[in-house]
């Protein structure tokens, strides 16, 4: 087996792994961004204070993060709620949404931030979990399970988000409210309990994905705005209100960053990506699976 | 018509004489000797450089506290003034004239870190105020003031010191390193220093066999440690920052990676949260320090000053440890004071005519300026860490993890080859 092919399959790998994280810190976004029409700038801010709840119950009671994030999304769907319905009662009920959505999240992502500082201080923090320190080992591939573990959580996550909209009337009616919001009226729903519910799981999602981030890398309360640009590109890439769209977006980005970072050098990945997403774009100006 | 605009004019002139009467009673009488000596700045106490720039602030506050204890300067006490500038520079120019017209600070200190610190120089350069720079790097370049001055210990020729050090301990190795890796961020810090690494490694003669530099917000690191891998480096100068040494760090130990020696400049092994995080795999890894509890750096009052600091430290959220930032932002502070007892005023000029003359004794030595404000010698430490079992943080309070290979003055140890990974 030569170096490169080595080099390449190790790269592919990676960029799998790394994939699966993204689509994790996504999947959020496509729900209350693809679906819901809500410019959720803040919500790589909420997957930090999912980061951050995961600490805390991992130092304080000796938790897995990743478990201390499933145990956290009652109370991340129960934000979500509460903000959805502030935001829908300032500003959506009004058609006043665009722009002052717009700000509302920016605040709220500063707020989200100011309220870490205050509560945890600025140092970085992070976790203990056996499997950090774990590589496994076959032949000449490097799987380390601080990145396995993250992707097998996060391909849990959005599978199992798959079948809630595809096969339950909530997960139905969700997917119903991005198409026709007074079409939805006609079958006795609310359209704005739907949209409410739908906007809470996406925010509960930012829980598991923040505890999947504080595996990978220690965190500190400002490092969600460095995903900003990623997650909104990942989520059009896939095609807006697609969840599979997500995944593959997500893994698809995640390997070419991968690959040019092995070959090329890595300060060009970003700009690999990106440019695929404007040739995607001007292609398939709906996203991949977009319809 | 002109009758009627005397009337209304009238009241509103004799109003606008009488609250520039009342402004100019408040604001123009002269300094009283009581009044305190006050210390303006803005501080990083939110935003990306605020664990660094709150700790900055208490090593202030606690010589604030000392100074004002023993009766203050000049027989004034001692008032700091500072706002926090959310580690963004572009409110660094409002905050700086607010200071200087408004609060009419007496002294100025900068913010913390080398972008911070540039935006104010125009505003200082243009009042003529000395500028005492907290932790930048050849922020003096450009502007070439002469009443600019450095606290943090990089020597005149900032860029260079950190990949010097690093290469003057490769050149002991033998036999001597034929090639080398350079890995560095693309951002300021890892692009200053890789650029540097680069002269010095072609100088030497070295073969250079990856140079790349990575985005900011890159994840994983795998694939750039594979590359390097593959290049097989006897050397890996490394140039990042916190988050990206760890994972670079993870991903060297992940993959496996052989080499003799790696390190240089990766920032963020100088903080206490990213030592006990990594633990032992930062074993033989080369990182540069500023201060380590180390017999040959036992300067007067240091250790002191250290466990005042970490119990102080305790419950406010910043570094535990604080043997980076802290003592040189408490030095810069004593340089400041004695600056003023030694000129007698605060006349600006006069003030930065003492720095430039002088050498002041500190907790972190004795410190001399050259004439670009900058210390006359540089005096980062090359440590390789060594020793670490676990991940507890007291280790780190000893010498045992720290042997200091670089400079010669302050060598407590011989380099140790190769890096193995775990």
């Amino acid at each position: 087996m030569g170096v490169t092919t080595d080099l390449f399959i190790n790269a592919i790998i990676a960029g799998i792994l790394l994939g699966g994280f993204y689509a994790a810190v996504t999947i959020g976004i496509s729900i209350s961004f693809g679906i819901l029409d809500i410019v959720n700038i803040a919500h790589p801010a909420f997957v930090i204070l999912g980061s951050y709840i995961a600490y805390l119950l991992n130092v304080s009671l000796g938790i897995d993060p990743i478990l201390a994030s499933v145990v956290a999304l009652p109370a991340f769907f129960a934000l979500g709620m509460a903000v959805y319905q502030l935001y829908y009662s300032s500003f959506e009920k009004f058609g006043q949404e665009a722009l002052r959505g717009l700000a509302f999240f920016f605040g709220l992502l500063f707020i989200t931030e100011v309220v870490l500082i205050l509560a945890f201080g600025v140092d970085y923090r992070y976790v203990h979990t056996p499997y950090i320190d774990t590589t496994l080992h076959f032949g000449f591939v490097d799987i380390p399970l601080r990145m396995l573990v993250p992707c097998v959580v996060a391909l849990l996550l959005v599978v199992g988000l798959i079948i809630y909209l595809g096969r339950t009337f909530t997960g139905r009616a969700i997917m119903a409210v991005a198409q026709d919001q007074h079409a939805l009226k006609f079958v006795s729903a609310d359209p704005i309990k739907i949209k409410r519910i739908a906007f809470g799981i996406s925010i509960a999602t930012a829980s598991i994905a923040g505890a999947l981030l504080i595996v990978i890398q220690p965190v500190e309360p400002s490092v969600g705005r460095e995903y900003i640009g990623r997650v909104f590109a990942i989520c059009v890439l896939g095609g807006m209100q697609s969840l599979p769209g997500t995944l593959i977006g997500a893994m698809l980005l995640g390997i070419m960053e991968s690959l040019t970072a092995t070959f090329y050098g890595p300060s060009w990945a970003p700009a690999v990506a990106f440019g695929f997403l404007l040739l995607t774009l001007a292609f398939r100006p709906q996203g991949l699976f977009g319809r | 018509m002109n009758g009627m605009v005397q009337t209304l004019v009238r009241p509103t002139r004799r109003a606008l004489l009488a609250a520039a009467a009342a402004v100019a009673l408040f604001a123009s009488g002269p300094a009283h000797a009581a009044d305190p000596i006050k210390i303006g700045f803005s501080m990083a106490l939110s935003g990306g450089l605020a664990a660094n720039g709150k700790a900055a602030l208490l090593a202030m506050q606690m010589w604030q506290e000392k100074v004002n204890a023993a009766g203050g300067l000049l027989g004034r006490q001692v008032q700091l003034v500072h706002y926090d500038d959310q580690s963004n520079p572009n409110t660094v120019p409002g905050i700086y004239t607010k200071l200087i017209d408004v609060d009419k600070v007496d002294l100025l200190v900068s913010p913390y870190g080398t972008n911070l610190m540039a935006p104010a120089m125009p505003i200082v350069m243009q009042k003529g105020f000395t500028y005492m720079g907290l932790f930048g790097v050849g922020v003096n370049d450009q502007f070439n003031y002469d009443r600019y001055f450095q606290i943090m210990p990089m020597g005149p020729k900032s860029a260079e010191t950190i990949p010097d050090a690093f290469f003057a301990v490769a050149k002991t190795l033998n036999p001597a390193p034929k090639s080398v890796a350079i890995v560095g961020a693309d951002a300021e810090f890892g692009k200053v220093n890789a650029d540097s690494a680069r002269k010095i490694a072609k100088a030497m003669g070295l073969k250079i066999v990856y140079d790349r530099s990575y985005p900011p917000s890159t994840v994983d690191f795998a694939p750039i440690v594979r590359a390097v891998q593959a290049s097989q480096p006897d050397l890996v100068f490394l140039a990042s920052y916190p988050t990206d040494t760890v994972g670079i760090t993870r991903s060297i130990h992940e993959i496996g990676l052989k080499t003799r020696l790696i390190g240089g400049g990766p920032v963020g092994l100088q903080f206490a949260a990213i030592k006990t995080q990594l633990g032992p795999l930062i074993n033989n890894m080369l990182g540069y320090e500023l201060y380590v509890p180390a017999p040959t750096v036992k300067f007067p009052g240091i250790e002191e000053f250290v466990a005042a600091y970490q119990a102080k430290a305790v419950g406010q959220g910043v570094d535990p440890l604080g043997l980076y930032v802290p003592p040189f932002i408490y030095a810069a502070m004593e340089v400041m004071g004695q600056a003023v007892t030694k000129t007698g005023s605060l006349d600006q000029k006069a003030l930065a005519k003492t720095l430039h003359d002088n050498t002041f004794s500190t907790v972190v030595g004795d410190v001399k300026f050259a004439p670009n404000g900058e210390w006359e010698k540089p005096r980062v430490l090359m440590v390789q860490y060594r020793n670490i079992t676990g991940n507890g943080l007291d280790q780190f309070r000893k010498p045992d993890p720290y042997v200091i290979l670089y400079p010669p003055q302050f060598k407590t140890g011989d380099v140790k080859e190769p890096f193995q990974s775990k």
